[in-house]
C-alpha cells in the first residue's frame, strides 16, 4: 500500500498540469455518464488513477484503476463522442455523483423506490427507459455498472458495458 | 422469542417425518435433516419470521444486548439482522433508549461513519458499548447508530440513498469474514474518487473524512468476543417448498471451540481478498460469488443465462418461472475445495402471495453482464449448517464451511 502511495505521489508533477489543463479548459466538472470525453479525464484526474484505453469499431473504453483497488469504465462513443456507460468493480463504490453525473439524481429516486417496494436486502436493478443502474456484491467487494439505451452506438450490446 | 424446546420439538418433527416418508422435499431426499444445537452460553436464538416490519421475507432476525461500557445500564434490542455479507454492529438510534458513549478523533471531534451497502449506505456516530450476544460480551466495541444528528456529507450522499430510513430492522448485525468493516483502506483518508467511510464532524452539520485506526473501526462483534471469537455458525431448518410462515435456528458462537461447534466434516471453502470465491454453473465460473446470510434470496447470472423467466412489474429482478426449476452448480474455494449445490427456484409473485416470511426457493437476478456472479443468500442456509470463519492467520480473508 505505501509503495503505491510513493508512486501516486510521483506523478505529482503530471497531476498539477492536468489540473491546469482541466482549469483552463474550463470542461463541466463532474459528469461521466452522459458527458464528453473531457470528463473521463476529470475522472481519471479525480481518482488519481492510472488510465488504460482500448478502443473497438464503435467505442473507445477507458479504464480507470485506483490504486484503492476501485477500477471504473467508462465507455464512449466513437460517433458522438459521449460516455454512454460506466462500470465499476472494488472494496467500495466509486463517487456515484460523479460517475452518474446529471442521472445520479434519477439513480437515487430509483433505488430509493425499489427499497420501498419491498423489504429485503438484494441486488439494486434499476431498468428504466432512460437510465440502467445495477448494483451488486457486498461490503468490500462491490460490482456495478450504468448505461443510457438510447445512447448505445447502434449494433454495441449492452451487455458489453461491463 | 422461541425457547430452546421448541426448536428440539421441530427438529424431532422433523426427523420423524424424514423416518416416515420417502425424502424431505428439495433435491436431496437422501441428505438427514441438520441438527440444531439449542443449548449452550454461545448460543442466540435467530428466527426468519419477517422482522419488525412484518413482511421482510428470508431474513434472520436476532436480539442484540448494548450496555454503557462497564455498567449495568442496558437495553436488549430485538429485530437485528444477522448479516454474513458484512462486519459490524449498527443500530437505529430511534431503537435505542440508553446514552452511550461517543467515539472521538484525535482531536476530540465525534467520529461519525458512512457504511456502504448494495442498498444504499448507513449514517451515524460511531458509540462505543459492551455488546452481548447469548452468553458472550465483546467488551467497549465501536458501533454505528443509525442517525441523522449530524448533517451527511456529499462524499456520502454520493454513495446513493441512505438506509437509515428503510433498513426494516432494528439494526444489523455483521458477523461476516472480516474482523474489521472496512480495514486497511480506512486508516488513511482517501482522496479523488475513493470514498471515505469515517468523517469527524467539528460540528452537527460539517463533516471532514478522517483516518481511522484498524482498532478504532467498527468491528464484527464476535472478533471481540474473550472466547468463541473465531466464526459463527447459522444453523437453520429445511424450510418446504413455497415457505412457512416463520422458522427459528441458531446463531453459534465460535468454530471448534465447544462441543458443539465443531466442523463435524464439513468442507471449508475460502474466500479471496473481496471475500468472494468461485461457483460454476453450465460450465463457465464466476469468480466474483459469495455467501451472505444478509441478501434474502438466491440471486444469480440473467434470463438469458439461466433460461428462468424474470419477474415484470413490482417483482423486476426476481424470477417467476412457470414451475420449480432445480439448477445445479459447484462452489469452490480460493483453497481449491469444491462441491456441487442445488439450487431451486419458484415463482416469487407466487411466493410472495403467501404471505409468508421462510422461503427456499425465493431468486432473483444478480446482474444482466459481466462480471456475472452468484449470491447465494439466506435461502442457502435452510436445511445447512453454514459456518462463517473469521480471517486469521491461516485464513487470511476467513472462509465459509458446510
Amino acid at each position: 500500500m505505501f509503495e503505491r502511495r510513493a508512486r501516486s505521489h510521483e506523478s505529482r508533477p503530471w497531476l498539477s498540469a492536468a489540473v491546469l489543463v482541466m482549469l483552463v479548459s474550463a470542461f463541466p466538472a463532474w459528469a461521466a455518464l452522459g458527458g464528453d470525453v473531457a470528463s473521463v479525464q476529470a475522472d481519471q484526474l479525480h481518482m488519481q488513477g492510472s488510465l488504460r484505453t482500448t478502443t473497438t469499431a464503435s467505442y473507445t473504453v477507458h479504464e480507470i484503476k485506483s490504486a484503492t483497488g476501485i477500477v471504473v469504465r467508462e465507455y464512449v462513443s466513437s460517433s458522438s463522442g459521449k460516455v454512454f456507460g460506466v462500470a465499476w468493480q472494488g472494496p467500495w463504490p466509486p463517487d456515484m455523483r460523479q460517475l452518474l453525473g446529471n442521472y445520479f439524481e434519477q439513480y437515487v429516486q430509483a433505488a430509493k423506490a425499489q427499497n420501498a417496494a419491498r423489504p429485503g436486502r438484494r441486488p439494486l436493478m434499476i431498468e428504466q427507459a432512460g437510465l440502467v443502474v445495477e448494483v451488486g456484491g457486498h461490503p468490500r467487494g462491490f460490482t456495478g455498472r450504468s448505461y443510457v439505451p438510447e445512447m448505445l452506438p447502434a449494433g454495441v450490446q449492452a451487455e458489453e458495458i461491463r | 422469542m422461541k425457547s430452546p424446546r421448541i426448536y428440539l420439538v421441530s427438529v424431532f418433527a422433523i426427523f420423524l417425518a424424514c423416518a416416515f416418508l420417502v425424502g424431505c422435499g428439495g433435491g436431496s431426499s437422501s441428505t438427514p435433516p441438520n441438527t440444531i444445537t439449542s443449548s449452550g452460553n454461545n448460543v442466540a436464538a435467530i428466527s426468519v419470521d419477517g422482522g419488525p416490519v412484518g413482511n421482510y421475507a428470508d431474513a434472520a432476525f436476532t436480539s442484540v444486548t448494548v450496555c454503557v461500557p462497564g455498567t449495568s445500564t442496558c437495553q436488549t434490542i430485538s429485530g437485528i439482522l444477522v448479516d454474513t455479507g458484512s462486519s459490524g454492529l449498527r443500530i437505529l438510534a430511534s431503537a435505542l433508549s440508553i446514552a452511550l458513549p461517543q467515539q472521538n478523533a484525535s482531536d476530540g471531534n465525534p467520529v461519525v461513519e458512512c457504511f456502504p451497502f448494495v442498498s444504499g449506505y448507513t449514517w451515524g456516530p460511531v458509540q462505543t458499548a459492551d455488546v452481548e450476544m447469548a452468553g458472550e460480551k465483546a467488551s467497549s466495541t465501536p458501533i454505528q447508530v443509525l442517525s441523522s444528528n449530524f448533517t451527511v456529507p456529499s462524499g456520502c450522499t454520493s454513495q446513493g440513498t441512505s438506509s437509515n430510513s428503510d433498513l426494516d430492522a432494528n439494526g444489523i448485525v455483521g458477523v461476516g469474514l472480516f474482523t474489521q468493516d472496512c480495514g486497511d483502506y480506512c486508516t488513511v483518508v482517501q482522496t479523488g474518487g475513493n470514498p471515505n467511510l469515517y468523517y469527524e464532524c467539528s460540528s452537527s452539520t460539517v463533516c471532514q473524512p478522517v483516518a481511522e485506526s484498524l482498532a478504532q473501526q467498527v468491528p464484527n462483534p464476535v472478533s471481540l468476543f474473550s472466547t468463541d471469537n473465531n466464526g459463527v455458525i447459522i444453523e437453520l431448518p429445511k424450510v418446504s417448498t413455497g415457505g412457512e410462515p416463520s422458522v427459528g435456528g441458531s446463531l453459534v458462537f465460535g468454530i471448534g471451540t465447544q462441543s458443539n461447534n465443531a466442523l463435524s466434516g464439513a468442507t471449508i471453502y475460502t474466500a479471496d481478498d473481496f471475500g468472494n470465491f468461485t461457483t460454476t454453473y453450465s460450465g463457465t465460473a464466476y469468480p466474483d460469488s459469495f455467501i451472505d446470510s444478509g441478501s434474502n434470496g438466491y440471486y444469480f447470472l440473467d434470463q438469458s443465462l439461466t433460461g428462468i423467466t424474470e419477474c415484470g412489474g413490482d417483482e423486476l429482478g426476481f424470477y417467476c418461472p412457470a414451475g420449480t426449476v432445480n439448477i445445479s452448480a459447484t462452489n469452490q474455494g480460493q483453497n481449491g475445495s469444491s462441491g456441487t449445490i442445488s439450487v431451486s427456484i419458484e415463482n416469487a409473485d407466487t411466493l410472495f402471495n403467501s404471505n409468508d416470511s421462510a422461503y427456499s426457493d425465493l431468486g432473483g437476478v444478480s446482474g444482466t453482464s459481466a462480471p456475472y456472479y452468484f449470491d447465494l443468500g439466506l435461502p442457502f442456509f435452510f436445511g445447512r449448517n453454514l459456518y462463517t470463519g473469521l480471517q486469521s492467520a491461516t485464513y487470511a480473508n476467513g472462509y465459509w464451511a458446510y
